[in-house]
């Protein structure tokens, strides 16, 4: 599924700058929305690095995914004051709703779960955000109904 | 040549030389782990630490540090013993050292500095994490078990085979060594089977296959050796 023309055209311009291996893969990332992992041998050939290399640099930083990111994006809490107040229940329960973990996809390519550190909304811990839209003072069954509510507007 | 005092003993040394080089030179031995003559020095392991006085006491690893003309060094001492030992016993809880399962028994460097710091015990929680193996290998096996992170088959593969297939995934607690894109040893493309990682890793995390408890012996000799009958460039 990984389109080679379209990563060498993304690299391109990296070409032979080992050094700046991390550029390369952040607009490999930001056109595509992740890193494909078959993808990984041809930067590595074009930016001339070997390919373990690309996989450390993947695997070190969180900011890269090297999975497409669902249709939704749910951003939940973990900083402190979500955490006091029961994040860890909501992960759970989201965990299960979605059967994914942190930084997983849900099989139906609907959801990616993710964890952050504070949202700046700490007034209405445990808080998380689905895209752009913000839920407030949740608790295990509110974050069901949240997702129900995605999945059931879909159909 | 510069002249420096290690040990309470003056020793000469070549500028650019490492305090480890240098005491070993003048025959005083200082612990070490990850260093590995014909490698380049990383100072990942810190249990060749020494005590520069003349650096108001400041602690560095010796692999990686560089002489200084009039340079006071303690290499042993209450003080370092027990950190090396600390560091020792932190690398064994980290993962699953099982010696008598394993088969570098009795040739491995992570149990040699057991008994030359005279650990006798752990005094943390082992952590027993559930790490895999790789034997996709048809010669070669990694057991991430009784890995210690120190770098010397990525050093070895990198800069003596130059194939570069060795290299560090993941990070912190989790770091793992990895081969090319993290998929199993056997489907590297980069891997020349040289066997020059299994002789540089000091424990029993990569191993020849088909060797039982006990068996596996290494020559992490063989890559100075090598590096030595390079012309130099
Ligand atoms: S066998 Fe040789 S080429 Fe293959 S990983 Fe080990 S050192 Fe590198
Ligand atoms: S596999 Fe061996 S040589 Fe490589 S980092 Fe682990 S302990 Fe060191
Ligand atoms: S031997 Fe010097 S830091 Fe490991």
């Amino acid at each position: 599924m990984n389109n080679t023309k379209q990563i060498a055209e993304l690299v391109e311009p990296f070409a032979g700058k080992p050094g700046e291996l991390i550029q390369a893969l952040h607009r490999v990332q930001s056109e595509l929305g992740y890193v494909p992992l078959d993808a990984q041998e041809e930067v590595a050939e074009i930016v001339g690095v070997s390919p373990v290399q690309v996989y450390g640099v993947l695997t070190f930083y969180h900011f890269f995914r090297t999975e497409p990111c669902g249709q939704h994006v749910i951003r939940l809490c973990m900083g402190t004051a979500c955490h006091v107040r029961g994040a860890d229940r909501v992960l759970q329960a989201l965990s299960d709703e979605l059967k994914v973990g942190l930084g997983e996809r849900s099989e139906d390519g609907m959801f990616t779960l993710e964890g952050v550190r504070c949202l700046g909304a700490c007034g209405l811990a445990p808080v998380m955000m689905v895209d752009d839209e913000v839920y407030g003072r949740l608790d295990p069954n509110k974050a069901r109904t949240v997702i129900r509510e995605y999945r059931d507007n879909q159909e | 040549m510069i002249t420096l005092e290690i040990a309470g003993r003056q020793v000469q040394a070549e500028p650019g030389q490492t305090i480890l080089e240098a005491a070993e030179s003048a025959g005083i031995h200082i612990p070490t782990l990850c260093n590995l003559k014909g490698l380049s020095p990383r100072g990942a392991c810190r249990i060749c630490l020494v005590e520069v006085t003349t650096w108001r006491g400041k602690l560095v690893p010796s692999c990686a540090t560089s002489v200084e003309e009039g340079m006071k060094v303690v290499a042993h001492s209450a003080r370092l013993r027990e950190l090396r030992r600390t560091i020792l016993e932190l690398l064994f809880a980290e993962r699953n050292h099982i010696c008598a399962v394993c088969v570098s028994n009795g040739s491995c460097e992570l149990q040699d500095l057991a008994c030359e710091l005279g650990m006798d015990h752990v005094r943390y929680p082992y952590r027993f994490p559930g790490l895999n193996m790789d034997a996709s290998h048809g010669k070669y096996v990694v057991d991430h078990n009784r890995c210690v992170l120190c770098g010397r088959c990525v050093r070895a593969c990198s800069e003596v085979e130059g194939a570069m297939t060795w290299g560090f995934s993941r990070r912190g607690v989790d770091t793992l060594v990895a081969t090319d894109v993290g998929s199993p040893w056997v489907d590297s493309k980069t891997c020349t089977e040289c066997g020059k990682c299994v002789e540089a890793c000091p424990t029993g995390a990569l191993l020849d296959k088909r060797t039982s408890v006990a068996e596996q012996e290494k020559d992490p000799e063989v890559l100075s050796q090598v590096t030595e009958r390079r012309p130099r460039v």
